[in-house]
Parts: C-alpha cells; structure tokens; sequence
C-alpha cells in the first residue's frame, strides 16, 4: 500500500515536470534567443544559457523595425478601447443583471451569438462601412471596431458581479428621490470596482493582444500596433534576424504577462462569477 | 411625501420583476421598460451599429459579386456564389483542414487540460508555478505565440530539432513538411489554448462536493471509479460548454497558423479563415468570401446544435 503511493506520487510529478516543460520552455527559449549574440544564433549551436548575454538585439528591434511607434499605437488603441467599453458597459451590465424581459433576453442571445459567429462574417461588411466613412487603416476606426468586439464578453463578465451585489444595499443606500442615474453612481459603482478592475484588464489585453482585425484594417506602416508590425517582421527579414525578432516578440508579451500574473487569481474569480450566475 | 413613498417601491419592482404581474403595474412596467432601454443605450448603439449591421450585410454580401476594390454598389446575383462554392474544391479542402485542425486541437485541450487541471487540485509542490505557467499562453498575444514556436520549430538551430538529432533522428522541417505541417501547428493550438481549458476545469473540480468523494471512498471505489462516476458526471455542464465553446473558436483560429506558415507548405495548414482571408483581400473576391463565411456559421450553428441536442437527450434519459 506505501508502496503504491510512492509511485503514484513519483508518477504525478513527472506528469507534472512533463507539462512544467511544454508550457514554459517555449518561453524561456524565446527570452534565451533574445539575449543571444548575432554569432552565437549563426553558429548554429543549441544552448538555452546565451554564452554571453547582450541588448543589442532590443536596440536593433526598436531601431530598425519601427516597433516602438506600433508600441505607442497598441497601448494608445488598447487603453482608448477599454476606457469606452467600461464606460458603456457598467450601464448595460446593470440592465442585464437586474431587469427581466425582452431587452434582457436580447441581450443575452446577442452576447451568445457573438461568441459563435466567426470574426471573418464582421470584417468584411465593417471593412466597407469604414472604408465609407474614412477610418480604415486607421487607429480611431481600430477603436470602434475593438469596442464591438471586446463589448459582450466584458457585458457578461460585469453583469456577473452586478448580480453578486445584494439589490438590498441599492435599496438601502438610495436616498429619497435618487433617480437610477444617482443610484448607479452612487452606490453600485463603488461596490462594483474590482470586477470593474477585472473587467478592464481583460478589454486592455484583448484589445492589446488582437491580430486579424489590426491586419484586416491597417495598412500604413505607421499605423501598425504591435501584433501586425511583428508579423511583417517574422515573414520579411525575421527568419535571418532571428535575435531582434525575438527581442520584440518578447517585449510585446511583457504587458499582458505583467498583469495577468499580478491579477491571477482575481482574474479567475471574476471570470467564474461572470460565468456561473446569468 | 407621497412622492417619496413612491420611489423604493418603484426601485423594488424594478429589481424584483416578479412583483410586476399585477394589471395596475403596466404604467410601471413601461417605466421600467424605458429606464432599461436608456440605461442599456450608450452600450446599444455600438452594438446595432458596428456588429448586428454588419452581420446582416455580412450575410446577404454573399447574395452579391461584391468586389473588393469596387466602390460601387455590388449586384445581386442569387445564389451564383454558393453554386460555385459547391464546385471549389481548394475551399471544401480548407474546410477538412479545419475540421482535423479543430477536431485535434479540441480534443487535446480536453484531454490536457482535464489531466494538469487534476494535478494542480492535489497537494503536491511547485502547483503554483504550474498554475503561473499554465496562464502565460493567454496572456501572449498570437503573433508572439506564433514566433515563438516557429524558433522551437527552427530546423537549423532549434533546440526540437536538436534534440532529435542527439538521440540519432533525422534532421525533420516541421513547418516545412506536408505531412508534418499540421501536427506541428496543432500541438501549437493546444499549448495556446490550454489555459482556458485547466483554468476552468480547476473551478469544476473545486466545486465537486467532498462528501461525495469520501462516500464513493468509503464504499470501496478506486481512484479511477471515482473518476468516472464521480468527477466527470460532476464537471459534465463545464466539460459541455467548453467543449463546445473551443471548437468553435477553433474552427474560427487564424492568427497562430497565419504568421507560422501563411497556410503553407502547399496548403497544408490553409485553415478555413486563411482561405477566407486570401480570398476578400488578397484576391478581392469579397461576395464569395462572404459565401464562405455564411457557410462556415451555419456548419458550425449546425455541429453546435446536434451537439448540446444530445447532449440534452442524454442528460434527460440519466
């Protein structure tokens, strides 16, 4: 019987350093590359410790590819994009959470229908709408449309923590002749900051992290946020200036981490209370 | 003061919509109404405007010989384009692609996912860690993601390659082989797909009753039985949705396969939406990129249905 726990111990933890590897080494072999000289990746040798560890990879990258202006447009696109979805969502999430009714129900099957429909079916009409209206290949027209695309999940993850708040406090704290307005700023924002917090830092790092609208959208070089700019890289010079590709590759994941890894367990705290209730 | 006396029961009604039933509350129910669709406002506008607009036109451009580059207004021509998508073997191809592509990457999600969510629920040490990691893959965006497995891939100085050759193997150009291409990019969708997956199977296994481990314990279930007869009924609901919920963003992935192989070698890794991509804005062809699209969705609406359908069914007959 001790025996047989012993293994199944020993088991359990090679299964566990089997998954520690495949999940973590791809990471640490990128920041390996990106502290690597140019002649240690030349040189075709294989080692995860640089021989001698250097920047200039990070300095080529953010000279030669343009990468710190698509850096200013992803953090400008992203933060611009959670700002107006927090904002118009608290209202909406409140609606969704507290009213019954047609306008609930559409909402609901709204959220649900956007989480199956392909992306690709939105672009191409929103392409010719912004086209129209003169925003394509540029950051505002990027901001609407990542408005749109990020609104119903953080609609559902907020909706999530306005019912976890007993509607009794509401009725408590709302004053005489306090109209819903008043209500709503007064009472349930305080008490909804931090799924608000939660609800943000996803907006931030979906906006931040998307791909295929930015691609669709944009098209002046200037323009570019960090995940389009990236990509020109990898499928120009990248694959011959492997070092710089990987110092920007690893510089563009640094925000997302940072805040996930800081939030981790609020975050998915939050994004069960968004999923359970409703 | 009789205004004022008013205004909770107005607030309680608004909050309880079970205490609107009455015939007198249909002034109220109105009021209520309206509060809703003003409150709901600022967040319908966006939506109607940039998402069920689009939707609408996305489906019925498919009706047309909508070309990218033309500013005119597209003509209708029927069902000219899914006629002729009948015939497109390259896409029928992509849509294979797809379906092995998503199948696999699902199914391993499932499997892995379940498996480290499992292990990350017992004492053993270094869980946070594990937990850490298991979270990265979400946080980086594609492109990165992409990039970085491409160097792990690398045939000239990846460590993959490396390795395989220290053990005696040939020298092997995942992204460049046809009969490699897939596998490699599929194991890439599952890496990134796995935190979704563990994450939420750790939040079912931690709400799987105690009592009702320890009662299979004392009746003398091992640890496989419990497994089967007690964990997985259990994380049944959460096992559905996601199931279901990764197919479908999987049917849909671009970004990781787009900057690893553009679809390459030979279109061996031409998922669907890289077909639908090259398509409306390298070939121009956008009515017949929204035929494709039409047909994508109603695959997936249809897979989605038969899904949870028997899924019900079965739960109904339990």
């Amino acid at each position: 019987m001790r025996t047989r726990r012993i293994v199944i111990r020993t088991l359990q933890y090679l299964a566990l350093a089997a998954f520690l590897l495949f999940l973590g080494f791809p990471f640490l072999w990128l920041i390996s590359t990106a502290f690597k000289s140019s002649s240690e990746l030349n040189s075709l040798a294989v080692n995860l410790i640089p021989s001698r560890p250097t920047l200039t990879n990070f300095t080529d990258a953010f000279e030669a590819q343009g990468l710190v202006r698509a850096a200013v447009n992803s953090i400008g696109v992203s933060l611009a994009t959670t700002v107006i979805v927090v904002v118009i969502s608290v209202p909406g999430a409140y609606v969704l959470a507290r009213y019954r009714g047609r306008i609930r129900a559409l909402g609901s099957g709204w959220i649900l229908v956007s989480q199956i429909v392909p992306v690709a079916l939105f672009i191409l009409p929103l392409f010719f709408i912004l086209r129209t209206i003169g925003l394509v290949d540029s950051p505002a027209g990027l901001v609407l449309v990542y408005v749109v695309y990020t609104l119903p999940f953080s609609l559902w993850m907020l909706q999530g923590f306005v019912a976890a708040i007993p509607v009794d406090v509401e009725e408590a704290g709302a004053t005489d002749g306090a109209t819903k307005l008043q209500v709503l700023a007064r009472i349930v924002f305080p008490l909804l900051r931090p799924g608000l917090v939660a609800t943000a830092i996803f907006t931030f790092v979906a906006a931040y992290n998307e791909f295929f609208f930015a691609l669709v959208l944009l098209q002046s070089p200037d323009n570019f946020t960090l995940s389009v700019a990236l990509s020109t890289f990898s499928h120009g010079e990248g694959l011959s200036r492997i070092g710089p590709l990987a110092a920007g590759a690893l510089i563009a994941s640094i925000p997302s981490i940072v805040v996930f890894a800081i939030l981790q367990r609020r975050l998915t705290g939050g994004l069960l209370s968004g999923a359970v209730k409703g | 003061m009789s205004a004022t006396r008013e205004l909770p029961a107005r607030e309680r009604s608004a909050v309880r919509p079970a205490a609107t039933g009455g015939r007198k509350t249909s002034a109220l129910a109105r009021r209520q109404r309206n509060e809703a669709v003003a409150l709901a406002f600022p967040a319908l506008i966006p939506v109607i405007v940039l998402s069920v607009v689009p939707l609408l036109i996305g489906v019925s451009l498919a009706f047309t010989d909508s070309q990218l580059i033309s500013t005119e207004l597209p003509n209708f021509v029927g069902a000219d384009n899914f006629v002729r998508l009948l015939r497109n073997g390259a896409f029928w191809n992509a849509f294979g692609i797809g379906a092995v592509w998503s199948i696999a990457v699902t199914a391993l999600q499932f499997v892995l996912g379940l498996a480290l969510a499992l292990l990350l629920n017992t004492d053993l040490k270094f869980r946070g860690v594990a937990r850490f990691l298991a979270i990265i893959p979400w946080a980086m965006p594609p492109v990165v993601v992409a990039i970085m497995w491409q160097m792990i891939y690398s045939p000239t100085n990846g460590p993959l390659d490396w390795l395989i050759r220290s053990l005696g193997g040939p020298n092997v150009n995942w992204l460049g082989s046809f009969s490699l291409a897939l596998p490699a990019v599929i194991l890439v969708g599952v890496w990134a797909g796995m935190p979704q997956n563990t994450i939420s199977y750790l939040a079912g296994l931690q709400q799987v009753p105690a009592e009702l481990m320890e009662a299979a314990r004392v009746d003398g279930a091992g640890a496989w039985s419990r497994f089967i007869h007690v964990t997985l009924p259990a994380l049944r609901p959460i096992v559905i949705s996601i199931v279901s919920l990764s197919f479908i963003w999987n049917f849909n992935s671009f970004g990781i396969v787009y900057v690893m192989t553009e679809g390459g070698p030979g279109g061996k890794t031409l998922l669907p939406m890289l077909f639908v991509y090259i398509e409306a804005f390298r070939n121009g062809n956008t009515g017949m990129a929204a035929a494709m699209t039409d047909v994508i969705v109603i695959f997936l609406l249809l897979m989605l249905s038969l899904f949870l359908l028997r899924r019900f069914r079965k739960g109904a007959e339990a």
